[in-house]
């Protein structure tokens, strides 16, 4: 793979998938691919639904394991091969530097904002009520939540929830975020205020991996964008070169029937 | 021979402790009932092979054999293997383990109805898969069941009757006891069917109560 040369050169990669590869069966949804993002970088992973971008995404974290290739977060190997239950031990300690944001929020039912924020850093980290406490009050105040702190999530708007579902996630203080669709199960006047937090976490210097279907969210947004269809990376590169002047025929064939759809 | 309810007052201390041992049964056996069925649940669904069929096998003894034959081995057939069950803690266990078996039924569907997203995200937090299961899953399937453990409960309250064949002076036996030196048993009968009824009601209270409490965490 070749992009972005100089970075490559001076820095390794934060973020290293090798020669991704799954199968289901006889059905090969992910093909070879690799990517590397560095420290700080925003990537976006647009292409049509099955084309494998969230599958690729969800194979970060390892929530749908590969079968092929590496993935490495900084110099740990996130899939690396261990017995069961030593596996365990290390992919639930690699989670919790990977935040991860789902379309439907995933939000903790039963419990309020502040116990879906709180229950993992006073599990895993061992923090006392009261740090626990202050801990989401500092990230639900960063989301624009924090006088929702008491409510249930069947209590927010679905932006709301989202918004809540990143405070949970930054409170474990990841390496990088990822973002399925995040705003795809949103109204469209609820989709703004995730993308601002969005934004906020992207002017921090957030390493983040984006799937959407937001383009005009990506082009704002990342350092690069990756075009996947069937099972491949199609094309590569840059935002203002991959959204008005790309190479490939499936790419424009891709975002001129997506640009159609959304403004008809 | 017409009825006469004045007999009751004097015999009114034996069926209030009737009614104290009925109660005292009932929250025993839900608790058994509640915390075996949970564990039962959680084996049937993650536990391997090896440990799952011996507790199935336990499941369908529980299911398959009478509630009163389950207490009588309990209490007068244990004793023979050297374990000598007080009367009191052999009518917990045996109605106790009795709904356990259904309740686990009703968890092992709770369990699975929880959304596989809420799995995802309390992995994805770094949870392992007991944690998640013990903070995320385990009390959102308690929510969605309490309605028709509520009635197993009910049911169980109504089986604690049985007791009183090994011996247990709960609210029927008392009644028996009265009426052996009364000989009114309408009145009697009809007195504890009016207690159990009440105590009924109460069970009820509470589980609309919890039912309530619940209601903003859906």
């Amino acid at each position: 793979m070749n992009h972005e040369g100089d970075h490559m050169t001076d820095q390794k990669p934060f973020v290293d998938i090798r020669h991704a590869q799954k199968s289901y069966g006889v059905l090969e949804v992910l093909k070879d691919i690799n990517l590397q993002v560095q420290k700080g970088q925003i990537v976006a992973i647009i292409g049509p639904s099955g084309s494998g971008k969230s599958t690729l995404l969800r194979a970060i974290n390892d929530l749908d394991p590969l079968t092929g290739g590496e993935i490495w977060l900084e110099d740990k190997q996130i899939n690396m091969k261990l017995p069961h239950r030593q596996y365990e031990k290390h992919i639930n300690l690699v989670r919790q530097e990977i935040g991860m944001v789902f379309q439907h929020f995933n939000l903790f039912p039963h419990l309020t904002v502040r116990g879906n924020v709180t229950l993992a850093p006073k599990m895993l980290k061992g923090l006392s009520e009261a740090d626990a406490n202050k801990l989401a009050e500092e990230q639900l105040d960063k989301v624009g939540m924090l006088e929702r702190i008491d409510y249930y999530p069947s209590q927010l708007s679905g932006g709301q929830k989202q918004r809540v579902a990143i405070a949970r996630a930054l409170a474990m203080n990841p390496k990088v975020m990822l973002f399925d669709e995040a705003t795809s199960a949103l109204d469209p006047e609820l989709v703004e205020e995730v993308n601002l937090v969005m934004k906020k976490l992207a002017e921090e210097h957030m390493t983040m991996i984006i799937v959407t279907h937001e383009m005009s969210f990506a082009e704002s947004v990342c350092d690069r964008v990756l075009f996947m269809d069937q099972g491949v990376v199609v094309e590569e590169g840059p935002p203002e070169v991959m959204f008005r002047n790309p190479t490939s025929d499936r790419t424009k064939e891709f975002l001129r029937k997506h640009l159609a759809a959304q403004h008809p | 021979m017409g009825l006469d309810f004045t007999v009751i007052p004097q015999y009114l201390d034996i069926i209030l402790w009737g009614s104290v041992w009925t109660i005292l049964i009932t929250l025993g056996a839900a608790a058994v009932s509640f915390i075996g069925g949970m564990f039962l649940a959680v084996i049937a669904l993650y536990a391997p092979l090896f440990v799952r069929l011996p507790f199935r096998a336990f499941a369908f003894l529980f299911m398959g054999t009478p509630l009163l034959l389950q207490l009588f081995l309990i209490y007068f057939g244990l004793v023979q293997v050297g374990i000598d069950v007080p009367a009191i803690m052999a009518g917990i266990i045996g109605l106790g383990l009795h709904f356990a078996v259904y309740n686990s039924e009703l968890f092992q569907t709770g369990i699975l109805a929880v959304d596989k997203g809420q799995i995802e995200a309390a992995r994805t937090l770094g949870l392992s898969r007991m944690q998640a299961l013990r903070k995320v899953v385990v009390p959102q399937a308690i929510r969605d069941v309490i309605p028709p453990i509520g009635n197993n409960m009910i049911a169980l309250l109504k089986d604690s009757a049985l007791v009183s064949v090994i011996g247990v002076s709960e609210l029927t036996l008392s009644a028996q006891r009265a009426i052996g030196s009364t000989y009114r048993p309408f009145e009697f009968y009809v007195l504890v069917a009016v207690i159990y009824y009440i105590i009924n009601i109460f069970m009820e209270a509470a589980q609309r109560r919890v039912e309530r409490r619940v209601q903003a965490s859906r």
